[in-house]
């Protein structure tokens, strides 16, 4: 089988205005990922195209990209699973500066993390042992704690376009992950934080967040609870 | 003009060693974490199964079945002394992590919980007991981001992909490192009083890894380059099961919870090799196993030729599945369009763990030699250093515990020399070899490929040093090096850009895939046995007499390695006297 691949390409000084390059890949299977084929390319065809890739599975976050126009992982969509007979278009993230080609500056989406204090907040002395946590209790925060970073969520929601101040999804995951986190001493601290104009209340329930993360993470539902949350300081 | 960073410490590698003694020193002194991805996106967070400790929050345990149970697995060739030390700590470190917020699975009483795992047994070999404390099958992504979190804390300074090129040793002193800021294209230098490594492993220098991208052995080969020794680089472990063809990481964790290996004609086979714990025995003799079922005509043929075995989950059912092992279904569904819970999940030995690496005491020193001597100023911890506390095949979850445990004490270890020792002198030329290469790479003839290159050693490295080894195989595998290494000289990047150029980074990680082949292939055509990971055909028994040592190897340029040995540590056996648990036997399960 055979693939045409459009991809966004942006160098600042061989290509400062982003532009379309087509590569033509002969002999792909239909369960090779997004990734193979980009490798392929890179490595038979244009040793230039830079793109970000590590574990090729689905859990370091790295390969986020947008794939006719939907954010995904690289490694985790298969070729079987687009529409091959039409160009596939890769391009990088939505909503962040563009390093190059498919490359894209995540200051900004680390920064809204570090703004929520994404570690667990406990003054008080900690037992001899571990902190006893219920199997509920601990489930809890599973669905928030297994978010890879990949940023598909914040780049994908309308508002991180618009307003750079937005603590985007992302972030605001994070700190659903520690406030309801049984061990964690820092709720008041936390929601003292996103119960601001651009922190919870920014979401309007868009739900582009839920339809990208490769996780299957329901994030507006814990961005919901983070409201009912400020709004009733009650944990 | 590169750029000069005084710091008091350097850490190259921000998994979960690099980021223990990270948050160990930057409380006290000035240390830049060196990472040449972001630092949550390092290799640690794909460890699934779980990180083990004599908790005893399931059933009872004690650290003494757990060291006894890490020296049977290492097949003897692991430091007794290390072991102790790790096993002993590991209780600590686990509730460590737990406090520092790192989300566990539960026992009903909401204690963190356990699950069995391969090689791990009470009583001395007893039965299987449930030591690996797990977060349902993803582990060490938690961990990883855990340990980043607290990184953040903690005001740990990063230097987020920027990707090491030299490490600077004069005079038996380390004075710092050199490395390529990926944004810019620029060369920095890192001035400081001590440098560790926590770079990881090398499961890119072969076909069928379940290794990431940047499991490429920078630090490894960098370190041999600059005058320290690689200890048992012989030793890799390839994991028995990695999705067939992809080598994706299935956990043991599957088979800890119940999940069975059958050949084509659905035998257990397991049953045959050990008979104890079966499908739990440890990862080099299940490899061999299903090695062997396919040698012997009852392995699964794919279409395309290559062949597999099945791991049966169907069995468990789905609460189980959902529950515990998330992860691994994602992949089966995802990649081979198999659902666990109806079907059997094609798998087979995929190269996943490196035993060997930079040789270390328990301590975090860098060993100048055999003799034990240290290399000042140098540190490492992690899969890329040697303790050894894994001797010729690692248990599954000892890795997770490892990093977390020698990355704290290297951490504490420089905390104590930095405090003492003076800066050492920067040589005017340390960012020359750096530049020189970039400049080489960037301008060569461009006659040969690093893709081509690299796939040929891949697949070389499959054949001639995989599960079982010749001496042919071997001499053919360190003749085709030769070969790769002087084509590699040829190589240029078609990629002239400067802004985050992953050609140059790649044609920079073939020469570390290549210089860790060549310690890999040079140790195991030298070591005439076999013994854990490191199967001689030619040499089918474990030689006690000859070959109870661990594998010095000195990088010379002419490919003409120097080759020394260093006694194993037999504290337990020799020291404390219990022959009866720490005396070589030969390994059953």
């Amino acid at each position: 089988m055979r693939v045409t691949f459009r991809v966004q390409r942006y160098d600042p000084k061989k290509h400062p205005i982003p532009v379309f390059q087509s590569f033509v890949v002969e002999d792909v299977e239909p369960r090779d990922a997004v990734l193979d084929v980009l490798h392929r390319i890179k490595w038979e065809q244009d040793g230039s195209l830079s793109f970000r890739r590590s574990c090729a599975h689905g859990i370091c976050g790295s390969c986020g990209m947008r794939i006719n126009d939907r954010n995904m992982l690289a490694c985790s969509v298969l070729l079987k699973d687009l529409n091959t007979r039409r160009p596939v278009k890769v391009q990088p993230l939505p909503g962040f500066p563009i390093i190059r080609d498919l490359v894209v500056d995540q200051t900004r989406f680390f920064e809204k993390l570090e703004v929520i204090k994404p570690y667990l907040v406990a003054k008080s002395q900690p037992p001899e042992f571990e902190r006893l946590q219920s199997p509920k209790d601990a489930e809890r925060l599973f669905e928030a704690a297994k978010c890879i970073l990949c940023a598909c969520c914040t780049s994908a929601c309308p508002i991180t376009w618009s307003n750079p101040d937005w603590l985007g999804p992302a972030a605001l995951l994070k700190a659903n992950r520690f406030i309801f986190d049984t061990r964690d001493e820092g709720a008041d601290e936390r929601l003292g934080i996103i119960d601001a104009p651009d922190g919870v209340w920014r979401c309007h329930t868009v739900f582009n967040c839920n339809e990208v993360c490769p996780k299957e993470i329901n994030i507006t539902g814990h961005l919901s609870e983070l409201k009912r949350a400020c709004t009733t300081r009650n944990v | 003009m590169a750029t000069v960073h005084d710091v008091d410490v350097v850490i190259v590698g921000a998994g979960g060693a690099g980021l223990r003694a990270a948050i160990e020193i930057s409380q006290r002194h000035a240390c830049a974490v060196l990472t040449k991805v972001f630092a949550p996106r390092s290799h640690t967070g794909t460890a699934q199964g779980g990180v083990c400790a004599a908790l005893g929050n399931e059933e009872p345990d004690e650290p003494i079945w757990h060291v006894y149970d890490t020296v049977k697995g290492s097949d003897y060739l692991g430091d007794q002394n290390a072991i102790e030390i790790m096993c002993n700590d590991a209780p600590r470190a686990i509730i460590e992590l737990e406090h520092m917020g790192m989300p566990f699975s539960r026992t009903p009483e909401g204690r963190i919980g356990q699950r069995r795992f391969g090689g791990h047994t009470r009583n001395f070999g007893e039965a299987p007991v449930k030591r690996a404390c797990y977060s349902a099958d993803r582990t060490g992504l938690v961990m990883q981001h855990t340990l980043f979190e607290n990184a953040i804390k903690h005001g740990v300074r990063f230097f987020h992909e920027f990707h090491l090129t030299d490490l600077i040793i004069r005079d038996g002193r380390c004075a710092g490192a050199v490395a390529i800021d990926l944004l810019t294209g620029e060369v920095h230098v890192f001035h400081a009083r001590a440098v560790m490594m926590a770079t990881g492993g090398y499961g890119r220098a072969y076909r069928v890894t379940s290794n990431a991208h940047v499991g490429t052995g920078d630090g490894m080969w960098l370190a041999w380059r600059a005058g320290a020794p690689l200890e048992d680089m012989e030793f890799v472990q390839f994991h028995p099961t990695g999705l067939w063809k992809l080598g994706i990481l299935v956990s043991e964790a599957a088979r800890g919870e119940g999940g069975i290996l059958r050949n084509r004609v659905g035998e257990r086979f397991m049953e045959r090799y050990a008979p104890t714990v079966k499908d739990l025995a440890p990862r080099d003799m299940v490899s061999r196993a299903i090695i062997t079922e396919i040698r012997e005509g009852r392995g699964i043929a794919a279409p395309d030729g290559t062949q597999y075995v099945h791991l049966d989950l169907t069995h468990l059912g789905r609460e189980i599945i959902d529950e515990k092992l998330p992860e691994i279904t994602g992949f089966a569904r995802t990649y081979l369009g198999v659902d666990p819970t109806r079907e059997e999940i094609p798998v087979a030995p995929t190269t996943h763990y490196a035993m060997g690496g930079i040789p270390t005491d328990t301590e975090g020193h860098v060993l100048a030699d055999h003799t034990g001597r240290i290399i000042d100023g140098l540190y490492a911890a992690g899969e890329c250093a040697c303790v050894s506390v894994h001797g010729a095949n690692r248990l599954g979850t000892n890795s997770l515990l490892d990093i977390i445990v020698f990355g704290r004490r290297a951490g504490k270890t420089m905390v104590a020399y930095v405090a003492g020792a003076d800066a050492p002198t920067l040589p005017a030329d340390a960012p020359d070899r750096t530049t020189a290469a970039m400049s080489r790479l960037m301008k060569g003839s461009g006659s040969e490929s690093t893709a081509k290159i690299r796939l040929e050693l891949q697949e070389m490295m499959m054949r001639d040093c995989g599960v079982f080894r010749t001496e042919k195989g071997l001499r053919d595998a360190i003749e085709k090096i030769r070969e790769l290494q002087d084509r590699c000289r040829r190589v240029a990047v078609s990629d002239d850009g400067t802004v985050f150029n992953t050609d140059l980074v790649e044609a920079l990680e073939l020469e570390s895939l290549l210089g860790v082949a060549d310690a890999i292939a040079t140790s195991a055509l030298n070591r005439t046995e076999t013994r854990g990971a490191h199967s001689r055909e030619d040499y089918p028994a474990r030689d006690d007499e000859h070959w109870l040592k661990h594998t010095f190897i000195s990088h010379r340029p002419d490919g003409a390695h120097e080759i020394a040995y260093k006694d194993v540590d037999l504290k337990l056996w020799k020291v404390d006297g219990d022959e009866k648990h720490f005396k070589p036997k030969p390994r059953i399960y």
